[in-house]
């Protein structure tokens, strides 16, 4: 694997990672904008949720053990479990179904 | 340490201790597309968000270049553009503090700081969190690069289901907020729709736009 490669994307994932704080800084920011910042990360995980339950490696729709077990850790999240519990819930339920 | 910091303590721990469970993964899979350890610790330390690392080595072991490989994992990278923004105001350090406090800027330390209800909790949250993360991702990384195949296919343990679980556990507290759900729903929505046409790391970047509505209802609020 190349060196070159990897530092290239640690390079640009940090710098996409600190953009924010460079280019606000200490600004003080509107309030209605900020309350449009407070929600971003809501969609981007609701996205991420979708995406990484019921699309495969290669970028296809897929419906396999991930649904199920995302299912079984709704409910768990829904009956306020703790964290670590719903995750390894999750990861038992789709290994079960796997292993059957 | 008063209680309330005491909450976040655990809750941080929590989230890290799973996430280095999904960590011990990746180090499996980084040696097994043919990284050193290494390249495997780099990867974590330095680039140090999980989902652009996968797509990175995801696209090695199925044959691609270390430069084709790039792209997908800065796609995926982009979201963390958009948090770093939204948690901005909370890096209220030195110049230098806050732009070492930007490499914590992850999925995870951003939700659990996003989960608070005030400014405070929500410094200490996202610190706690991205420490935790940062720590028990590279012990993970670590353990599953040295163990390399003897631990067997990750998805075998139902590791790829950790992702979704965990991202539903932190996406939960921050549906109190007013607009999140129909912010969460329109997110997936686009996301959904945009899956079939556009490269891995697109759809979720792209879901940014279901903040639209609330962005406009916002300008009508300061105009009136």
């Amino acid at each position: 694997m190349s060196w070159t490669a990897i530092l290239l994307l640690a390079a640009a994932s940090y710098a996409l990672k600190a953009l924010g704080a460079v280019l606000i800084g200490d600004r003080e920011i509107r309030a209605p904008v900020r309350a449009v910042l407070d929600l971003a990360p809501v969609p981007l995980l609701a996205a991420l949720i979708l995406t990484q339950t019921l699309v495969s490696t290669t970028g296809a729709y897929v419906i396999d053990a991930r649904l199920p077990a995302v299912g079984v850790a709704a409910l768990l999240v829904w009956q306020r479990a703790p964290f670590l519990v719903v995750v390894l819930a999750a990861a038992a339920t789709a290994a079960l179904l796997r292993a059957l | 340490m008063d209680a309330a910091r005491r909450t976040i303590l655990r809750d941080a721990v929590g989230v890290g201790v799973a996430v280095g469970v999904y960590g011990v993964s990746f180090g499996v899979l980084a040696v097994g597309a043919g990284a050193s350890v290494a390249q495997a610790m780099a990867l974590s330390l330095l680039v140090f968000t999980g989902a652009s690392q996968f797509a990175f080595v995801g696209v090695i072991a199925s044959g691609g270049s270390a430069a084709a490989a790039v792209a997908p994992a800065l796609m995926l990278a982009a979201r963390n553009a958009i948090y770093g923004l939204s948690l901005a105001p909370m890096l209220t350090g030195s110049r230098l503090a806050r732009l070492l406090e930007s490499h914590l800027v992850i999925d995870e330390s951003t939700a659990m700081a996003r989960a608070q209800d005030s400014p405070e909790p929500a410094r200490t949250a996202f610190l706690f969190t991205g420490l935790a993360v940062l720590g028990c991702w590279n012990a993970g990384t670590l353990v599953g690069a040295l163990a390399g195949g003897g631990i067997g296919d990750p998805r075998d343990l139902g590791m790829d289901a950790m992702f979704p679980a965990a991202f539903l556990a932190l996406l939960s507290p921050q549906l109190r907020r007013p607009g999140a759900p129909r912010a969460a729903v329109t997110g997936a929505l686009i996301a959904a729709a945009l899956v079939p046409i556009t490269p891995p790391g697109v759809p979720i970047v792209a879901a940014v736009a279901a903040l639209i509505p609330a962005g406009l209802a916002a300008r009508r609020m300061v105009a009136a």
